[in-house]
């Protein structure tokens, strides 16, 4: 058995004994082992690239439910404008409205302030036309007999008239 | 720590030296050193261990074929004297005898063939049953949980498993490697359980045997060429690029490199794993030349040294010669797109 000569019985035993080792570790082994490697990789490689779609799928809706609430703020924002208008312009219309009755009462009230002025002074003026009636027929009664005499009596019937 | 160890060294060399059979202590120089090469080599009978003039060895089968015989059996107690366990051509039976270097011969000179179970192949054979054990257990984990993640024997082959198909096999080969990963996965643990075992002590050196590296580089020669394809044979017998004239030399040279490719692989892991060995057993020969126990202690640290080495090399052999099958298995299935390099 030399160092360097390789020894017939030994490569036969090899021979056999490796190809029946690889046969049996391929048939047993290797083969289930491989297949099972790889469905683990392949299971991994899905699972992330699940993960990855969801966590898309999670920052699309994310920036949807923004984007909705962005708009419900607006509108918001619009609605609430909108009803602060109104509410202005209601009390406007409120002001305007009462101070237009307001100006009208006035108006009505000075009208029948002059109407009332005017029947007054009418009234004042028939009164007046009335006293100066009678005056003149007192007057004309006594016969004015004097200027003496006229003067007192008209000074005193214009006592009476103050009087009245 | 290190006085323990070199406690340790001092034992060691102590149990070597009075342990050691005598004629080693009183013999010359050779004798001294002629158990390396007789461990390094192959041999009809497994010896462990000699104590006084006992020797502890496995008697193994000799196994020949002859034309006018036929098959034979016989055990390797019958070439052998029985008290010293020596091999020699006086010691002739049923016409064939085992002389001193541990080659079978036969004694009329005829021809035949020997398929004996050397040391080697019992070797051999433990390893096999021990790395199918071990596959096997790890492939039953697979069986039973799936793709779950390993544990056990699985934990232990299954980051092998993965760095010899992404690593060698992909990396070297390219996209048709799946078909090639089961025999670099049995080729790279079979070398590398080899190599491990081989350094035990009591262990056959049977990856630094040449009959063995021989078979593995054969099976990597016809494993690579039955899968070469059109661009293989162009490039061996037509090398593209190269003027007409020059083909007479180019192609003796690429058809001498498809046998100095496998050849390298043979010689490689025998040399490196053989070397070794003899290295390891070199400086235990120390403590028997010098009679020594101070040369025992620093025998031993250098042993524990090389034995660490040793382990490394063991797994970069292993590694290499895996790594190279695949090149050339590489190198034989590469599709080339177009002929303007090389």
């Amino acid at each position: 058995m030399d160092l360097i000569t390789p020894s017939s019985g030994l490569i036969f035993w090899q021979l056999f004994g490796f190809l029946g080792l690889l046969f049996i570790l391929i048939k047993f082994a290797w083969k289930p082992m491989l297949a099972a490697l790889e469905e683990r990789e392949t299971s991994i490689e899905n699972s992330l690239k699940a993960a990855e779609q969801a966590r898309n799928e999670m920052a699309s809706l994310k920036a949807e439910n923004e984007k909705l609430l962005q708009e419900a703020r607006l509108e918001r924002d619009i609605i609430l404008k909108k009803a602060q208008d109104a509410s202005v312009k209601m009390i406007e219309d409120a002001k305007n409205e009462a101070s237009k009755v307001a100006a009208q009462q006035i108006e009505n009230a000075k009208a029948v302030i002059e109407t009332e002025k005017k029947a007054a002074l009418a009234e004042v003026k028939n009164q007046v036309a009335i006293l100066t009636l009678e005056v003149t027929e007192k007057l004309l009664r006594k016969n004015l007999s004097s200027d003496k005499a006229q003067k007192e009596l008209i000074d005193e019937f214009v006592k009476d008239v103050k009087l009245n | 720590m290190t006085r323990k160890l070199l406690a340790l060294s001092l034992l060691f060399s102590a149990i070597l030296l009075t342990l050691s059979n005598p004629t080693f202590a009183s013999g010359s120089e050779e004798d001294k050193t002629s158990f390396i090469m007789h461990h390094v080599k192959d041999s009809h009978e497994w010896h462990f261990a000699t104590l006084g003039h006992t020797h502890i060895t496995l008697p193994l089968p000799v196994i020949v074929y002859s034309s006018d015989r036929g098959l034979e059996f016989f055990s390797s107690t019958n070439f052998q004297n029985h008290e010293t366990h020596a091999f020699g051509e006086e010691y002739a039976y049923e016409g064939y005898f085992i002389d001193e270097h541990d080659h079978l011969g036969r004694v009329d000179g005829a021809s035949f063939i020997e398929f004996s179970i050397t040391k080697n192949v019992v070797m051999m054979f433990i390893v096999m049953i021990l790395l199918a054990w071990v596959a096997l257990s790890a492939a039953s984990h697979y069986k039973k949980n799936g793709s779950a993640a390993p544990k056990g024997a699985a934990s232990l082959i299954e980051p092998i498993v993965i760095f010899v198909r992404d690593e060698i096999a992909h990396k070297s080969i390219g996209p048709k490697y799946k078909k090639f990963v089961p025999y670099l996965l049995t080729l790279f643990l079979f070398i590398w359980f080899g190599n491990l075992l081989g350094l035990m002590p009591g262990a056959a050196n049977m990856t630094g045997n040449i009959g063995i590296t021989f078979t593995l580089a054969i099976l990597t020669f016809i494993l690579t060429n039955i899968n070469g394809n059109k661009d293989y044979w162009k490039h061996v017998f037509m090398t593209p690029g190269v003027p007409i004239p020059m083909l007479l030399i180019i192609v003796p040279v690429e058809i001498i490199g498809l046998f100095t490719k496998p050849f390298a692989l043979m010689v490689r892991l025998f040399v490196a794993i053989t070397a070794g060995h003899i290295v390891i057993l070199g400086f235990i020969a120390l403590v028997f030349i010098f009679e020594s126990y101070a040369i025992g202690v620093v025998s031993t640290l250098m042993v524990t040294f090389i034995n660490i080495i040793e382990l490394l090399v063991a797994t970069i052999q292993a590694y290499v010669f895996t790594l190279f099958t695949a090149m050339y298995i590489g190198s034989a299935v590469a599709e080339h797109a177009h002929d303007d390099h090389h």
